[in-house]
């Protein structure tokens, strides 16, 4: 008797134990795949809407993320198509802009107007100018807040801060809308076509100043006594291809740069393919060159290609850019097994960065639940995260530039060639926090939408899982602050 | 916003008395409060003892040689048909200092401070690295361990550490993001740049203030950054009420720079905590056109110093200010009027502290054979070494803090700058 209830007993709390650690496996695995996905939501977008979210739950994490990796399958969402459709100067070509604007100069230098109608013309250059800039940054900032390829206009933003150009030198205000257009088709193709279309763009030689790189010895070079110009040359190595300890010298600068000499800028479209570059002849070094071992032929504009081959295709770039793309997407110190294994990847598809990216959604690194909810966003990932978070439809544009601007992260205007960084130690200070928590809670105020009221259920949908601290001090506080505290959580800070 | 302007500032009387009562419990005697403006009104001599150093960064690598020209060396013309800043008393001519260096003219305005012996230079300067990326190389000033990568904080936060803690000091950043110089450990105060810093803000807000506060409340990076910010906050905000700046705001500068020199200035004199600070000015990189760039340019910087040493009156004694900039550029200018990527450059230095009216370092002349790689400037003293005198007997640090701030750096001695 006393044996069969131990015999009893034993199975029952052996079925007990079973019976609770499959619930709890079980209860594990929903909430690991809810913060899973969630993970995946943050990380290859702009910020986690109700959209994308039913999205998920209706079609499956894996359909998302292959949709998001073709994204000419993915249909824009009216209201993007509507907005940028009201735009003007960034359907127009720059080529015309810049005529339009060197029309009014040769105007001014005119002597025969008197000093109101020349003031009235230089005004008309200004707004042109700055209306030029503005809507360039408007559209950037829709998609990123409406666009549905997500991962698209995260990496259309990616490539345009790796190829970074800086909206206030010279012209480039007139070129930036069609600079990022070009990037956009490749922003998820190939490496190299990148390379193709930035080094050809007016917006990229004015402002690493190969329009003025020019052979000592070339026609233009003897009778102007101009001479090279390295900045270029030396940035294309240092931060678009093999990175600065890529194992190239002075030497290799100086030799690609006097390989790209002659190759400028078209203003007005008149040469050429009529958009913009023109390849100089007569500012053209017309020597051999020896370029990272390789002996490069005199050839004019080939010899730049010919070298632009010879970038994507070198392991430094291959390493340079997985670091990169471990960095953004997994962790601020990406392991180097990552790194290594994308670097590969990049290697063995020529630079196909659809397939570099896949690869990393599915690495064990991406995936793996420590990296969750660990990157700190950059100012603008942050402020696009609160608007799409918080859904709202019409956000005054202007003011969020504005509040981009305070934050030291003004879309197009990062005066270096490096870009921006995405790194915590870049942007988490004291600071930065008082901006942050006053931006959130002016954001749950309206400023962004006067009149709009941010319903506070919907953030707390769009916003996951709060640590425990976040919900009691939310609990504690009065209702009308709770938007902005929610809105400037930790949690709404770090994707 | 409808909070009115009365209950904001009884807010902030109520959290300075709080924050009285907070620094009287912590300091245990010395019972003057952070923000206080009467230190030296007082005559706190411990206060007005304290050492100052003020680093400014000329990001982009700006030309020493159009700034301290060796006006007396053919080689320099020779080098510069076009861009050479013209010998003394010529038309837009150098200001001669040493009969041998000249000033660049349109740093005029800090002619009254090289005759009063407060502003002295350091020719040739530089990093042991030669290094021409302008990243990397501002990495390894500001990290202080050229050569070293991955070094994880700032040669300033490390310094920190090592002023002596008998009462808090802080380091006063103005900038929204912490410069890698400052990172490190210790906590650094901030104030927006080229920004009116005591225009209010959501959190002065009593009721947001408290609602972060508690949200912020723990001991996590992201806390401690708030805490942080609230604390450079509570200081900024007696040190810099709109009242006492509206003065000198009266007419505002073109130039950023100048305004925050200004409040630079008033926050390191009213606060005697504040021993260091950093500030930074960008746009020296001249590929192209340089002259026209540094007339626009120097006009506004020695502005800026000149009210900076001005401001710092009160404490100029024991202040010391360095201007520094990552690398200097070709002796030769380019194809484009401008120059580029070099190596040695000129170190400024400012304040009542220093042996002024003198161009220190050695001089060893352009002539081709002298230059690095046939192009530059060479760098005949290390940046540390100028760096670790001041840190050695201006701040009066000992060999072993010395080793930690300049780590594997043995000072050559051969300098004798410091009054």
């Amino acid at each position: 008797m006393r044996q069969k209830l131990q015999y009893w007993t034993g199975i029952l709390l052996f079925s007990l134990i079973l019976w609770l650690g499959l619930i709890n496996r079980a209860e594990a695995n929903s909430e690991l795949s809810q913060a899973h996905q969630r993970h995946i939501l943050e990380r290859l977008s702009f910020g986690v809407t109700s959209e994308q979210m039913q999205q998920v739950k209706a079609e499956g994490i894996e359909a998302y993320i292959q949709s998001q990796l073709t994204p000419e399958l993915v249909e824009e969402p009216p209201i993007l198509n509507n907005y940028l459709a009201k735009l003007s100067l960034i359907h127009q070509k720059p080529t015309e802009l810049q005529k339009k604007v060197n029309a009014n100069r040769k105007k001014v230098r005119n002597s025969g107007l008197s000093i109101e109608q020349k003031q009235k013309i230089r005004q008309e250059i200004r707004e042109m100018n700055t209306k030029a800039r503005d809507e360039a940054i408007n559209a950037h900032l829709a998609r990123a807040i409406y666009s549905s390829r997500q991962l698209k206009e995260v990496m259309v933003d990616f490539w345009f801060n790796h190829f970074n150009i800086y909206a206030d030198k010279g012209d480039i205000r007139l070129w930036l809308s069609d600079y990022e257009q070009k990037i956009r088709p490749h922003a998820l193709g190939n490496f190299r076509d990148l390379l193709a279309v930035t080094a050809r763009h007016p917006a990229m030689i004015i402002y690493l100043d190969n329009k003025k790189n020019t052979a000592p010895d070339s026609p233009v070079g003897i009778r102007g006594k101009l001479g090279l110009n390295e900045n270029y040359a030396r940035e294309l190595m240092e931060l678009h291809t093999m990175g600065v300890d890529g194992g190239y010298t002075q030497d290799d600068v100086i030799a690609l740069a006097r390989i790209f000499t002659g190759w400028g800028v078209d203003y007005e479209g008149k040469r050429g393919d009529k958009k913009g570059f023109f390849f100089y002849k007569n500012r053209h070094d017309r020597h051999d060159k020896t370029f990272l071992g390789h002996k490069i032929a005199a050839n004019g504009i080939k010899e730049g290609e010919q070298a632009l081959d010879i970038l994507a295709s070198h392991p430094a770039t291959a390493h340079h850019i997985s670091y990169k793309l471990a960095e953004y997407f997994v962790s601020d110190r990406p392991p180097s097994s990552l790194v290594d294994r994308l670097a590969q990847k990049f290697l063995d598809s020529d630079g196909n960065i659809k397939v570099v990216l896949d690869t990393l959604i599915h690495s064990a690194e991406f995936n793996d639940p420590q990296y969750y909810q660990q990157k700190f966003t950059t100012p603008y990932q942050y402020i696009v995260s609160l608007v799409r978070m918080a859904e709202i439809e019409q956000p005054n544009f202007k003011r969020i530039r504005g509040m981009l601007q305070q934050l030291s992260m003004p879309v197009y205007r990062c005066p270096l060639p490096t870009g921006y960084k995405n790194t915590q130690s870049a942007w988490l200070n004291p600071q930065a926090m008082l901006q942050r928590t006053g931006f959130a809670t002016a954001i749950a105020r309206g400023t962004l939408n006067p009149g709009y009221s941010i319903p506070y259920k919907q953030l707390q949908r769009n916003s996951g899982e709060l640590s425990e601290r976040t919900k009691q001090v939310i609990a504690k506080t009065p209702p009308k602050l709770r938007s902005a505290l929610m809105m400037g959580s930790p949690e709404a800070m770090y994707r | 916003m409808s909070s009115g302007r009365v209950s904001y500032l009884n807010y902030l009387n109520m959290k300075r008395r709080k924050f009285l009562t907070a620094a009287g419990l912590a300091t245990a005697g010395i019972l003057v409060p952070v923000g206080m403006n009467s230190w030296v009104a007082r005559g706190v001599k411990s206060a007005t003892n304290r050492k100052r150093l003020v680093v400014i960064f000329l990001r982009g690598a700006v030309d020493g040689l159009n700034i301290v020209v060796p006006h007396q060396e053919a080689e320099y013309y020779e080098a510069r048909p076009t861009i050479a800043v013209p010998y003394p008393h010529k038309k837009d001519g150098a200001i001669d200092l040493d009969g041998f260096y000249g000033l660049h003219p349109k740093l005029a305005d800090l002619v009254p401070l090289w005759d009063s012996k407060n502003l002295a230079f350091v020719q040739a300067v530089g990093s042991p690295v030669v290094e021409r990326s302008h990243f990397q190389a501002q990495d390894y000033l500001e990290s202080g361990t050229p050569g070293i990568k991955n070094t994880k904080n700032g040669w300033m936060n490390r310094l920190l550490a090592e002023l002596p803690q008998d009462m808090p000091t802080q380091a006063l950043n103005v900038g929204v993001t912490t410069p890698y110089i400052l990172k490190g450990e210790m906590a650094i105060a901030s104030i927006k740049p080229g920004k009116n810093s005591a225009a209010p803000i959501p959190t002065d807000r009593p009721l947001v203030h408290q609602a972060f506060s508690n949200l912020y409340s723990g001991t996590d990076t992201l806390s401690k950054a708030y805490q942080n910010g609230r604390k450079a906050r509570e200081i900024v905000l007696t040190d810099l009420t709109q009242e006492m700046m509206s003065a000198s705001r009266g007419a505002k500068s073109a130039n950023a720079f100048v305004d925050d020199a200004a409040e630079v200035a008033k926050l390191m004199v009213g606060n005697a905590k504040t021993q260091l600070a950093f500030m930074q000015v960008g746009g020296w990189d001249t590929h192209i056109n340089q002259n026209p760039v540094f007339d626009r340019l120097l006009p506004s910087l020695a502005e800026g110093l000149v009210t900076l040493t001005q401001g710092l009156e009160p404490i100029l004694a024991d202040t010391v200010i360095v201007v520094m900039s990552e690398f200097g550029r070709t002796v030769r200018e380019n194809g484009n009027k401008g120059t580029d990527h070099g190596y040695g450059n000129a170190m400024w230095l400012l304040g009542g502290a220093i042996r002024g009216g003198n161009v220190y370092g050695q001089w060893q002349g352009l002539s081709q054979s002298k230059l690095n790689e046939n192009r530059d400037l060479p760098v005949t003293t290390d940046f540390r070494e100028v760096l670790s005198l001041i840190l050695q007997q201006h701040l009066s640090l000992d060999d072993e803090s010395l080793s930690r701030v300049f780590p594997g750096y043995e000072l050559a001695s051969n300098l004798d700058f410091l009054a």
